[in-house]
Parts: structure tokens; C-alpha cells; sequence
């Protein structure tokens, strides 16, 4: 028994020298991104600042934190839900066509390969470059960020929606035809029952990441939490920044709780 | 749900053998009446208007328009802001997804019997989670200066924070007997893990590791925006001058760079999955 084992371990594959190579790689590549690393200008009292920082994030400003104008944290939370809210909607309603016009399974494989480059070119571009020219259309506000949240969510919405079209079952629409159905059943009765489930799961996912994404509008003035925000900490107004930072925490745990609880339930049907 | 199925009754069904069932109607018009409620308010929260943006969508285009054709002449001062971009995903997802291996050992039940250190750790990884990547990296910035620095530790938090959940998940699904074996055997949970645990998520997390650098290359070009160094910076810098056709240029060097390392690292989890499932 022993013997067989012993045997058995000897005439294991022996890939070292790929994985060799592989790890060599791995490390050479380290190194090279460690000399980005450049210290210098690290202050002297960077711990201070640090410890600064974390005291006033952990005395938030009470009074913004349950102002109920429409300054206050509530109405900005507010403002950032329907943003990206509308954003996700939006967005997942764009994706739908362009998604079945980039399935491999369904389009012409030119076609499909056209449609996944715009749409990986989509995803490339930052959200503040489209906040940016949002702005030009619409003026400063939450209308530029709810616009630029519905690009940004196109590019990850439709990738994930490709992957469920091409994993459709085609046997259920082959028995469909084979008991006669019309197109129209086939797609009411075959497509839909087999992609709602994952559409609804993907745009609600897309919502939880739009809520955290929200503050990258506030960099360019496209609306909701991010401005404020990013104005508090640039004017080092700790105290406001850990009051909006603990109401944005608490929403984007909330948010994730109840969505991970939808998005089981329709895993399991 | 009671009331709902008072308003609109469930279909009775008889069976052949004489038993009833009931269908209960669809629940889809409730879930259809709050979307539909949701987007109302959003609209006019947001003050969303189908005239203003049929109107003005052009202007979306003017700035797309001076874009194309990019500025070639500038390409040569783009390579180095590149590199510091991809380095610094590269060392920022090392060391994030490195560092995190002990919390999510820490955070998985079937590990740590202790409930109150599960829930701690996990407390612990959803606050880092939700903690928004560029505010990390304005707080870094304060502390380590403008650079690159800043946007390494920025993405080593949210790598961090991002494989940290996906691991425990992963390793409260693994087969746990060779783990139990081993500990009855007299090792330490350390050297247990090491031995039946980590061959078992390998693949998995190198894959997910992968998953999230590429990621990270992708928004470490925004973290410029508040000085972390990278493609964000001059990027800010050329949008603020309005030289859009340099802009044009960047994008182009970024959705190439993009393209090549997605496809790289697809290759890779591709074999990684495949060969976890042969062995």
C-alpha cells in the first residue's frame, strides 16, 4: 500500500520550470513596481496628521449629520440613492440591446466583436471624464450624474448580461419549437424566465457599486454626497467629512444587506 | 403578502386525484409598482428632463469629437505616467491581497470557532469595503505626500477589502476533512491551513487576484484626480486645459493597456480555473 503511494507521489507532474519561470516573472515584475514607490514625500509628522484625521472622522458633526434641509446628510443620501438609483435603471435598460447585439451565440462573430470593444472602450474611459462632459449637456448638478452613473453602469452591465445570453439553454427553445410556439412564446416562455432572474441580480449588484461610486461624481460637481464631501476634506473640515462618511458607511451596509438577501432569493428561484 | 393574496386570490387548481393546489398570482406587479414609484422620485429628485437632454445631447459629442483623432505628439510623455499606473495596481494588489490572507482565515466560521472574532473581522473588512477609494487616497495623500505612494496604499485598502470578502466566502465552502485530519494529527491550525485549505482556494484566489488588478488599473487612473499620482494626473491636468486631443491620446494609451492586460489575465484565470478542475 505504502509502496503504491510512494509511487503514485514519484509519477506526479512536474511542472517546476513553468512555475518557475511563472514566479520569476511574478518577482521581477515586483520589483519593477516598487520603484514607483518614492517616500519622499512622506512628512515627518505623517502620523500626527493621520491620528489628526482619524479623531475628527470619529467625532462626526452632529448637527449635519440630522440636519433635515436640504444641506443636511439625509437629503445628500437621499440625492445619491435616486442617482444612482435612476443611473442603474437606465443603464441596464441600454444594456439589453447591446448585450444580445454582442452575444457570440446569437450575432455574427464581426458584429459581437465590434459591440465587446465599444463596450470595453465604454468601461475604459473614467467616470470623471464622462462627468465632465455630462456637465457641458446638462449644467453642474445631480441630471450630469445620473447620466454619467447610466455610461459607467452600460460597460459593466452589458458585459455581465453577455455572459447570461450566452449561457442561455437553447435545448428549452428547441422543445418550444419542436410544440410549435411562436417566436413570441419562445421568447416569453424559453428566453425570459432564463435571463430575468440573472438581469435583475447583475442591475442590482450595478446599484450597490453606483452608491459607493457616488463620490467620484462629487469631484467634478455632478450632484449628490461626493461634492461635499470632497469639499470637507480638502478644506481639512474633519468632523463634517466623518459625518458624511459614517451616513454614506451606514446606507452602503444597509443597501448591501438588503441586496445580497434580493439577489440570493433569486439565485434560488 | 396575506393582503395580497386576499386582493388577487390564487388560482385553484385540481388535480387528476381529486387534490387542490393553489397557484398563487405573481408577485412581479409589487416589484414592477416599486421600481416604477423608485424611478418617479428619482426622476424628480434628480431633476432628470428628456427636453434638455434631446436638446443639448450634442454638446456630449463636442468634446468626443475634439478628441478624435488623438494627439500623437504627446504620446511620448504618456509612458511614464503609464508605468506609474500600472505599478503602482500592481504593487497595491499585491500587497492588498497579500496582507488580507490572515483576516480572511480570521473571518471564516468554519476556522475560528469563536463567534465574536468572526463577526468582528468581517465588521471590520465591510467598513473597509465601503470606505470609498478616493477618499483613501486623499487621506493617504495627506500622509505620504502627492505621489504615487498615496494610489499604491489607496488600492492595496480596497484590494484588501475587496479579495477579503471573496476569500472567507470561498473558504467556508472547501472540503473540510483533510483539515480535520491534520488537526487530530496534532497541527497547528496555521500549519493545517497552509496544508489542506490552501491548495483547495489557490487557483480561486490567484484568479480573483487577477480579476481585481484588473480592475485596479482601471480606476487607478482616476485616483490622479486628487493627486495620487499616475495617468489621473496628467489626465486632470489636460482636461483643465482643454487640450482634448492629448486627452483623446491618454484614453487610447489606457483602453490599449486595458485590452492587453484583460486579456493576459484572462488567459491565466482561464488555465487557473481549468487546471483546478482537472487535478
Amino acid at each position: 500500500m505504502n509502496k503504491r503511494i510512494e509511487e503514485a507521489y514519484a509519477g506526479r507532474p512536474r511542472r517546476w520550470v513553468f512555475e518557475l519561470v511563472i514566479a520569476l516573472i511574478t518577482v521581477a515584475l515586483l520589483i519593477w513596481s516598487g520603484t514607483a514607490v518614492e517616500t519622499s514625500g512622506t512628512t515627518q509628522n505623517g502620523a500626527k496628521i493621520a491620528w489628526n484625521i482619524l479623531a475628527g472622522i470619529f467625532h462626526p458633526d452632529t448637527g449635519l449629520l440630522f440636519n433635515l434641509t436640504t444641506q443636511g446628510v439625509p437629503y445628500l443620501l437621499l440625492e445619491t440613492i435616486c442617482i444612482a438609483f435612476l443611473g442603474t435603471v437606465v443603464g441596464a435598460v441600454i444594456s439589453i440591446p447591446l448585450a444580445f447585439l454582442s452575444a457570440s451565440n446569437l450575432t455574427p462573430a464581426p458584429v459581437a466583436f465590434i459591440g465587446r470593444l465599444a463596450i470595453m472602450a465604454i468601461r475604459t474611459v473614467p467616470a470623471f471624464v464622462y462627468g465632465l462632459m455630462f456637465i457641458r449637456v446638462t449644467g453642474p448638478g445631480a441630471f450630469a450624474g445620473l447620466l454619467t452613473m447610466s455610461l459607467c453602469s452600460v460597460g459593466m452591465v452589458s458585459k455581465m448580461y453577455i455572459e447570461a445570453i450566452e449561457d442561455l439553454d437553447t435545448k428549452v427553445l428547441e422543445s418550444l419549437d419542436a410544440a410549435g410556439c411562436t417566436s413570441w412564446q419562445k421568447i416569453r416562455y424559453g428566453i425570459l424566465p432564463q435571463l430575468m432572474p440573472n438581469f435583475a441580480s447583475t442591475a442590482i449588484y450595478r446599484f450597490d457599486i453606483n452608491l459607493r461610486d457616488a463620490t467620484v461624481l462629487g469631484l467634478v460637481g455632478a450632484g449628490g454626497i461626493g461634492a461635499p464631501l470632497i469639499f470637507a476634506m480638502n478644506s481639512y473640515r474633519w468632523n463634517e467629512a466623518g459625518a458624511i462618511l459614517a451616513g454614506l458607511i451606514v446606507l452602503v451596509l444597509l443597501v448591501e444587506w438588503i441586496s445580497t438577501k434580493i439577489r440570493v432569493k433569486l439565485a434560488r428561484g | 403578502m396575506k393582503l395580497y393574496d386576499r386582493i388577487l386570490p390564487p388560482r385553484v387548481l385540481e388535480l387528476p386525484n381529486g387534490k387542490q393546489i393553489l397557484k398563487y398570482r405573481s408577485r412581479a406587479p409589487l416589484w414592477a409598482l416599486a421600481v416604477v414609484l423608485l424611478t418617479a422620485l428619482s426622476v424628480k429628485v434628480t431633476g432628470f428632463d428628456m427636453g434638455i437632454l434631446a436638446a443639448r445631447i450634442r454638446e456630449f459629442f463636442v468634446i468626443l469629437g475634439e478628441m478624435l483623432p488623438p494627439d500623437w505628439g504627446y504620446l511620448s510623455q504618456v509612458w511614464q505616467p503609464l508605468f506609474d499606473t500600472i505599478k503602482m495596481s500592481l504593487l497595491g494588489s499585491a500587497i492588498g491581497s497579500l496582507l488580507v490572507v490572515p483576516f480572511a482565515m480570521l473571518a471564516s466560521t468554519n476556522i475560528i470557532r469563536s463567534r465574536l472574532v468572526v463577526s468582528a473581522v468581517r465588521l471590520l473588512l465591510s467598513i473597509v469595503r465601503t470606505l470609498p477609494t478616493l477618499v483613501t487616497a486623499l487621506i493617504a495623500t495627506y500622509i505620504f505626500g502627492l505621489g504615487t505612494l498615496a494610489g499604491t496604499t489607496a488600492i492595496a485598502i480596497f484590494t484588501f477589502a475587496y479579495i477579503g470578502k471573496i476569500l472567507y466566502e470561498e473558504i467556508e465552502t472547501v472540503d473540510m476533512g483533510a483539515f480535520e485530519a491534520m488537526e487530530a494529527m496534532g497541527a497547528t491550525k496555521a500549519r493545517a491551513f497552509v496544508s489542506s485549505i490552501v491548495p483547495q482556494v489557490l487557483p480561486s484566489y490567484l484568479s480573483n487576484c487577477l480579476f481585481c488588478f484588473e480592475g485596479n488599473v482601471r480606476y487607478a487612473s482616476i485616483l490622479g484626480y486628487v493627486g495620487a499620482g499616475g495617468l489621473g494626473l496628467i489626465l486632470n491636468e489636460k482636461i483643465g486645459w482643454r487640450e482634448y486631443s492629448s486627452v483623446g491620446m491618454i484614453l487610447a494609451v489606457l483602453f490599449v493597456t486595458v485590452f492587453i492586460i484583460e486579456t493576459i489575465s484572462r488567459a491565466a484565470r482561464r488555465r487557473l480555473v481549468q487546471g483546478g478542475e482537472h487535478e
